[in-house]
């Protein structure tokens, strides 16, 4: 029996992966990224003439769990209704069984592309748009779970756009009473996936090492919104020194104290010594851009008079012009 | 702390401070209460336009050239009562308008945004 070469098999595979479309309103245009569990297409969206994201799980994939996973993320989506979380046009299964989300097609760069370019102030501000869709999500209930730089996009226009919420899990909402009814209902969902067998693996040890919380590694049950935290905070790390993180390196001598301590507690193990929501971290860093004191960070007398100096140095300079003018004045004067 | 108040208060220490040292010129220091009292009014009256100026022109170089015009008016004016000392009179006066213009553009609260 002859067998077949890896071009051939590799062309076989790829062919395999191609969603049958037929029946949808959709065109496929191309391939445009592949993962454990299925691929993402750019189509065209033939009624509304645009170009959309398809993510097609394949079909060798355990297609009842994951599909349920798959419309998970997409129910999520749905809820989240954020400028900074890609938004999601439509869900359901095409004519081969496979389910399919349909979600906007994001042209930009991953955070990792487009920092490169940015100065530190650009980059810290770019860190609090990230950390907006994220309170947003936290606020409704929902955990993201796999934070990291490449599932952070920042379109051509430089909106900052949250991708990848197949990980993410049902928390605790800290809204009022009423505005929960998204959570509520994706989780039924999820608490189907923990019973399918496959639970601990969908439910809790997925995530990226560097960034994943060290709970969320040990594969705890009770993962809650601060595992993001810790995630924010190594993506903080990874924009400030341009390596992936787990601790600082030795190279991060010259990030700023304030800053590093910001990372620090955001990614303590301990969860309770961490920021406890994603708006504390941008306040410390907003209180970083404004040249104010860092709740992070105790910083001694002489780091002070500094911070205060950098903050006003032209009111000092100021001040202090006219203050020599007047002793030279003086000195003049007794001559 | 307003910027009018900012000014005033600012106008009328920089204003104390510039009549105190007069204190170090022989000469006035017979007369060195009512300079003081003299040069605090001028700080006053400068904080005051200078502050009401910040309210209404949000620019910190328009701040500050009105500032130092303030302040050299003013105290052009005082050296002409005085009958000279152009220089040591006009110079910290114009300094004086230069920072509180510079500090009511930069520091102070500006009038709150009404709703329409």
């Amino acid at each position: 029996m002859k067998s077949l070469s890896d071009k051939v098999v590799a062309r076989l595979q790829a062919d395999m992966r191609l969603p049958d479309l037929s029946g949808t309103r959709y065109n496929l245009l191309r391939y445009l990224a592949g993962g454990g569990m299925g691929s993402v297409w750019l189509a065209e969206d033939t009624l509304l003439k645009r170009r959309v994201a398809l993510k097609v799980l394949d079909l060798a994939a355990p297609a009842d769990d994951l599909a349920v996973c798959l419309l998970s993320e997409a129910r999520i989506l749905a809820g989240l209704e954020h400028p900074g979380i890609v938004p999601v046009h439509d869900a359901g299964t095409l004519a081969d069984g496979r389910a399919f989300c349909c979600m906007k097609y994001v042209e930009g760069e991953t955070l990792a592309q487009h920092i490169a370019t940015l100065n530190l102030p650009d980059r810290l501000r770019l860190l609090e748009r990230i950390a907006e869709p994220l309170d947003f999500a936290h606020a409704r209930g929902f955990i993201h779970r796999d934070l990291k730089p490449d599932n952070v996009m920042i379109g051509a226009f430089g909106e900052v756009l949250v991708m990848d919420w197949g990980l993410a899990k049902v928390g605790v909402s800290t809204l009022e009473a009423g505005e929960t009814e998204i959570a509520t209902a994706v989780q039924p969902m999820q608490n189907s996936l923990r019973v399918t067998g496959q639970g601990s693996v969908l439910g809790n040890i997925l995530g990226t090492p560097g960034y994943m919380s060290p709970e969320q590694a040990r594969g705890d049950m009770e993962v809650d919104h601060r595992t993001d935290i810790f995630s924010l905070g190594a993506i903080l790390t990874f924009m400030l020194t341009g390596s992936a993180p787990g601790e600082l390196p030795a190279s991060s001598g010259s990030v700023p104290g304030p800053l590093r301590a910001i990372c620090e507690k955001a990614m303590a193990a301990d969860p309770n010594a961490r920021y406890q929501a994603a708006r504390e971290m941008t306040a410390d860093i907003t209180h970083y851009l404004n040249g104010e004191p860092v709740s992070a960070y105790p910083e001694s007398l002489l780091e002070r008079s500094g911070r205060v100096f950098a903050r006003h140095r032209t009111a000092v300079v100021l001040v202090a012009v006219y203050l020599i003018m007047r002793v030279l004045f003086i000195l003049f004067a007794r001559r | 702390m307003n910027k009018v108040l900012l000014g005033l208060l600012l106008g009328a220490v920089l204003g104390a401070i510039d009549g105190t040292t007069a204190w170090f010129t022989p000469e006035a220091r017979a007369e060195i209460a009512g300079i003081v009292i003299g040069s605090t009014i001028k700080g006053i009256i400068a904080g005051i336009l200078i502050g009401v100026f910040a309210r209404k022109v949000h620019s910190l170089a328009l701040g500050i050239v009105f500032g130092l015009g303030v302040g050299l008016l003013l105290a052009f004016i005082v050296a002409q009562m005085q009958h000279g000392y152009y220089f040591q009179i006009m110079l910290p006066g114009g300094m004086v308008g230069l920072i509180v213009g510079y500090a009511t553009q930069r520091y102070g609260r500006g009038p709150e945004l009404r709703q329409t």
